[in-house]
């Protein structure tokens, strides 16, 4: 860890400048990844702009129905509140299900949905990583790579985004509220808040430096049962394997329309339009469920150490939107 | 059952000895005043160093550039193998005698070779810990670099024998014709398991807090033995041993990653001799991967032939182990199966191939960890082959002698455990016929395996005294590293002396005190306890002679007794204190010892082991191959039971570390640049609460008057012992898909599965 400056800003207005005036200054929220990523030399930021204690962190109806979550809200309160157990349990689900009960107190939204990759390979200093030295190399392509995406990657870089959160998000529409250092405000589609790696991985986000996330809003809940899985190593405090947030919605016995993101099979959260169009109107038959999964990933790649998560994302896809149907 | 198994204790009068004392030294735990290696505040303000790791693997330092470290700010001292003090030489890979291992020198710095990847490459001390680190990042170095060796199997052919295994076993043993009656058996299984690299990851990363005054250097550190950090010190600085104090009271795990000496205790202590004054160093959890032991990946390879009836006529265990170019490790991985089963040819051996990593340590139950869940999985493959319950195969191969050394087992209720343990765990609800059971999408499986573990006991002396107020305070140089030590030794005395536990303080953890083994190995209950039993006879005896001759008249001298808190003169009871008070108004002291195990008759005339048998049940979930334990159950046969509550709680301990070895536990070796990847504790997998799931732990009433005085054996690591190996053949009883690779995660179960219909 290299020495840095810090500060804890008042308002919003003056953190945004206090980051933006300096190239090598970064916000710090919860601090579970930054710090760790400090301690090891990977983020070397010389000032740290708290923002733990800005007053966004409240969670709040929308005009439209919807759900303002501030950028401050902490994962474990997040999950607890009333609102989104009731009309988003998707969400809750998704938070309750990732890291540990001590690290959800601590971490903010905008910093999950900031959080960085877990490669191994990005997380020692020693290693070539294109992500954190452009041009390096990926040691993670013909390296260890059962943690590593299969889909929307590039050879410059294999990682995933690890969060789970924003896999649920995803799933709801999300849109990304921030604030620029010019005063300007945004209004970002999750979907596009992340940027794939290309011959840029470390380019992560569509984020100016300096940008601040001030909240997510959460349109009115689709209709449909919610459900979100997560299928991983050991039962709790392990990332991803696979993840699936499916919501379906049903009519009779036909499928009036539904919705699939998948995680930890790509640099962000992988919505799978191919799943949602093709069960639209099925019947939700175990053939139609099964071809449905089957359609997920369709361009997905995997590297030797990963390949098992294409067939992993599929059955995972079945079983979740079964789930999601109340047929299991 | 043999007839020990049957006989009760014979001290009669324990009010301590057998029962669930609560740890001692548990609210000193809780409340945060048991204070660890690296929060000693002792001597003046300490310095605190940061060890900087090589960046290649293998290869020599052209150039290293301090001078930017040097200058950074609070920075005192930088070390580097150019200015490193002079130390003793390392010396061969193998040392001439089994003990030596313990007590070489262990040089730091020496010379501009790189052996293994974060190989410490130098050493920065500064006013704080950060400052240090950030400095140590500041320090450059010019590496030429070579090609290593690091795939076990792609450098097998490069496998030698070792002269011996680890703790001085033989590397082969044959018994018959293994080959011919192999070939000849009716049933035959011939089956290969993989194990891999492993960390030890205690809670507690190795620390040390090193003091000079003149030329004695005291050394606070994380130790489970204290005599060989002594040894290894002296031998490193090259000082005589007299000069070194070694004081480790609390600790906060080692599963025999803290046997010797590492480089935070050289480097501490070279620095504040440097300095003069203390040196804190500790080594981040992931400077552990590299510098603090591991288990190395193994293959091995199981035989057995058996006859159709199931009764083996031959078993063959080979092992073939990585162990580090630098410093030979053979983990006694098969020397278990010597003693097991009954088979007339039998087959083990050991190789090793050597890779360029730091050497391999003792990590908890050396040998029957990885060795266990091949065996144990493979007697489940041939029960399943010949259409026997697992249970009875074991009990027709049930020996009635220890097959390889031909001598008697001290005593051995291995079929008993297995008997209990299906009759607790409903054993009958298994299906014979795997992938028959299950619950909505969760297919479920029971499975079982056998436990078994040598019996160790080290040398070790204890001295006690007692007060005029009758309080107790005994002193050894053994350990408490979490596992209760403390506690049964408060017990042994005040059962011994007849005092209440509040009046017995036991002191450990510093070299000033008497000789012991220290903890390893299972042998610190058995060793330091004995030790302690004898002292505290020596004391009373002792007390009794005194009230014989300043006591009470009585007629003759077997009239004095003790028990109680109080002396019996005849049929008068006097207060225990008031009698020293009036006889020995300074107090009296005793001391006692035992001798190693391995050299009396008891031990060379007798097998001696502990036994157990585990049972497992678990679910795999039919869509994402998801494996989650759901009850675990061992029935222990380790002697008498010094603490049933500490004694659970190490074979928790152990059970969980088995569920960690079949289901989780990896270290991944990146064979390109001979790294450990996933060196942290969010990549590298053990059991969270979540994963343990409903434990239960049975003991069978036992003595063995064959170990030692207090008829208790080894217990620390036979939870370990084939409890990863019941979880195994648990998956397979759930699902019919055998994996040979271990852990078992559900990448390498999908492909067998078939995810029901919706
Ligand atoms: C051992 C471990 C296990 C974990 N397991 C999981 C898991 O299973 N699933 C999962 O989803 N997550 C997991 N996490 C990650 C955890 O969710 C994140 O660390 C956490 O959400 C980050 O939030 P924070 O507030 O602490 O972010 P910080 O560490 O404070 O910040 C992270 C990044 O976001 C930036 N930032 C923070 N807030 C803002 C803002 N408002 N605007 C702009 N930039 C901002 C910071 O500058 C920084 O770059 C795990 C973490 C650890 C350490
Ligand atoms: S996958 Fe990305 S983060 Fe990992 S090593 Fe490759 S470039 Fe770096």
């Amino acid at each position: 860890m290299q020495p840095f400056t810090y500060q804890r800003s008042e308002d919003v207005a003056g953190a945004v400048a206090a980051v933006a005036g300096r190239p090598a200054a970064r916000f710090i929220s919860g601090g579970t990844n930054l710090l760790d990523l400090m301690k090891l030399d990977i983020e070397r930021p010389q000032h740290l702009v708290d923002i733990s204690r800005l007053p966004l962190d409240r969670v709040e109806p929308t005009e439209e129905g919807g759900l303002h979550i501030g950028a401050q809200v902490r994962n474990s309160d997040l999950a607890a509140d009333p609102g989104v157990r009731s009309r988003y349990p998707v969400l809750s689900q998704a938070l309750l299900a990732g890291a540990s009960g001590q690290i959800r107190n601590k971490a903010s939204t905008g910093g999950n949905l900031l959080q960085r990759t877990r490669c191994p390979y990005f997380y020692d200093s020693n290693m070539p990583c294109n992500k954190r030295e452009p041009g390096a190399g990926c040691a993670a392509l013909r390296g260890f790579n059962r943690m590593h995406a299969v889909i929307g990657a590039s050879d410059s870089c294999i990682a995933v985004h690890p969060s789970d959160m924003a896999v649920a998000m995803a799933v709801l529409d999300a849109r990304v509220e921030t604030v620029s250092p010019g005063g300007e405000t945004r209004s970002i589609p999750l979907g596009d808040l992340y940027l794939l790696p290309g011959t840029t991985a470390d380019q992560e986000t569509v984020l100016a430096h300096g940008e601040m996330i001030t909240g997510v809003t959460l349109p009115p809940p689709p209709a449909g049962r919610q459900v979100y899985r997560k299928v991983r190593d050991r039962a709790s405090y392990a990332f991803a394997l696979v993840s699936v947030a499916a919501i379906i919605e049903t009519s009779g016995n036909r499928v009036r329309s539904a919705r699939v993101a998948i995680g930890g099979v790509a640099p962000k959260p992988w919505r799978a339009p191919e799943v949602e169009s093709r069960l639209a109107g099925s019947a939700l038959s175990d053939q139609d469920l099964s071809e449905a999964a089957e359609a997920a990933l369709p361009e997905a790649v995997g590297h030797g150490g990963n390949d098992f998560k294409i067939r992993l994302a599929k059955r995972t896809v079945r079983y979740t939107l079964a789930a999601a149907a109340e047929l299991v | 059952m043999t007839e020990n198994a049957q006989r009760r204790t014979t001290s009669g009068g324990d009010q301590f000895i057998g029962k669930a004392v609560d740890r001692v030294d548990g609210p000193r735990k809780v409340t945060g005043t048991a204070p660890y290696a690296y929060e000693i505040a002792e001597g003046p303000p300490p310095a605190y160093g940061y060890i900087l790791g090589a960046a290649i693997a293998k290869g020599r330092i052209l150039k290293i550039d301090a001078e930017l470290a040097e200058r950074a700010p609070g920075v005192l001292y930088v070390m580097t193998h150019l200015n490193a003090p002079r130390q003793q030489e390392f010396g061969p890979a193998v040392t001439p005698a089994v003990r030596e291992v313990f007590t070489r020198a262990r040089p730091v710095l020496r010379g501009d070779h790189v052996h293994f990847y974060d190989q410490p490459v130098g050493l920065v001390v500064a006013e704080t810990f950060e400052a240090a680190r950030a400095a140590a990042a500041l320090i450059k170095i010019r590496y030429q670099e070579t090609a290593g060796d690091f795939g076990l199997e792609e450098h097998l052919a490069a496998a030698y024998a070792p002269k011996r295994t680890n703790a001085g076993f033989e590397t082969d043993s044959a018994v018959g014709d293994f080959e011919t009656a192999f070939a000849e058996a009716e049933v035959r299984i011939d089956v290969s398991y993989r194990t891999p690299y492993q960390h030890h990851n205690p809670m507690e990363p190795h620390a040390t807090l090193a003091i000079w005054q003149g030329d004695d250097v005291t050394i606070h550190t994380s130790a489970q033995t204290l005599s060989n950090f002594r040894a290894g010190l002296a031998a490193t600085l090259g000082v005589p041993v007299e000069r070194v104090r070694v004081v480790s009271r609390y600790i906060g795990g080692g599963f025999g990653s803290k046997l010797i000496v590492h480089a935070d205790s050289v480097f501490a202590a070279l620095a504040a001799r440097i300095l003069k004054r203390p040196v804190k160093i500790t080594l981040t959890r992931q400077q552990m991967f590299a510098n603090a032991g591991h288990r190395a990946e193994m293959l091995q390879q199981v035989r057995l032939g058996a006859r159709a009836d199931g009764r083996l006529i031959a078993l063959g265990h080979d092992v073939w182990s990585a162990t580090a170019r630098v410093e030979e490790f053979c983990e006694q991985t098969a020397v278990f199966a010597r003693s097991l089963y009954a088979a007339s040819n039998r087959l083990t051996r050991h190789r090793l191939v050597p890779v360029d990593l730091n050497r391999g340590e003792w990590m908890r139950s050396p040998g029957e960890a990885p060795g266990m869940l091949a065996l144990e999985c493979a007697m489940d493959e041939l029960a399943e082959h010949l259409d026997l319950d697992p249970i009875e195969l074991r009990i027709r191969n049930e020996p009635d002698q220890d097959p390889e050394r031909r001598v008697p087992f001290s005593t051995r209720n291995l079929v008993a455990c297995m008997q209990e343990g299906a009759r607790r765990f409903d054993w009958g609800r298994r299906s014979p016929e795997p992938g028959r059971l299950r619950e909505g999408r969760k297919l479920v499986g029971i499975g079982m395996a056998a436990a078994i573990r040598p019996n160790y006991i080290g040398a070790a002396a204890a001295w006690v005294r007692i007060d005029a107020e009758g309080q107790v305070t005994a002193r050894l140089d053994m350990t408490d590293i979490g596992t209760g030590t403390y506690t049964i030794l408060t017990q042994i005395a005040a059962d011994t002396l007849g005092v209440p536990l509040a009046a017995v303080a036991i002191e450990l953890g510093d070299s000033r005190f008497p000789l012991t083994a220290g903890s390893g190995g299972s042998w610190g209950a058995a060793s330091a306890g004995t030790a302690l039993l004898r002292a505290c006879e020596a004391l009373k005896e002792k007390i009794l002679a005194a009230a014989r001759v300043h006591g009470a008249p009585v007629r003759n001298a077997a009239d004095v007794s003790m028990a109680a808190g109080a002396v019996r003169f005849g049929n008068r009871a006097e207060d225990l204190k008031d009698v020293l008070r009036r006889v020995a108004p300074e107090g009296l002291d005793a001391r006692g010892s035992v001798e190693a195990g391995a050299g009396t008759e008891a031990y060379q005339a007798f097998s001696q082991h502990s036994y157990g048998a585990h049972f497992a049940e678990v679910s795999v979930d039919c869509d994402t191959g998801e494996i989650r334990a759901r009850r675990l159950l061992a029935v222990i046969d380790a002697g008498r039971i010094l603490n049933t509550k500490t004694a659970r709680s190490q074979i928790l301990g152990g059970m969980t570390w088995g569920l960690g070895a079949a289901l989780m536990e990896k270290t991944v070796l990146d064979g390109r640049y001979g790294r450990f990847v996933n060196h942290d504790l969010a990549e590298y997998h053990i059991p969270v609460n979540g994963d343990v799931p409903d434990l239960d732990v049975v003991f069978l009433e036992e003595n063995d008057d064959k170990a030692n005085p207090l008829g208790a054996k080894g217990l620390g690591e036979l939870g370990v012992c084939g409890a990863g190996a019941a979880i195994a053949n648990a998956v397979y009883n759930a699902t019919g898909v055998r994996v040979r690779e271990f852990p078992l995660t559900l990448d390498k179960l999908l492909p067998g599965l078939t995810a029901f219909v919706l």
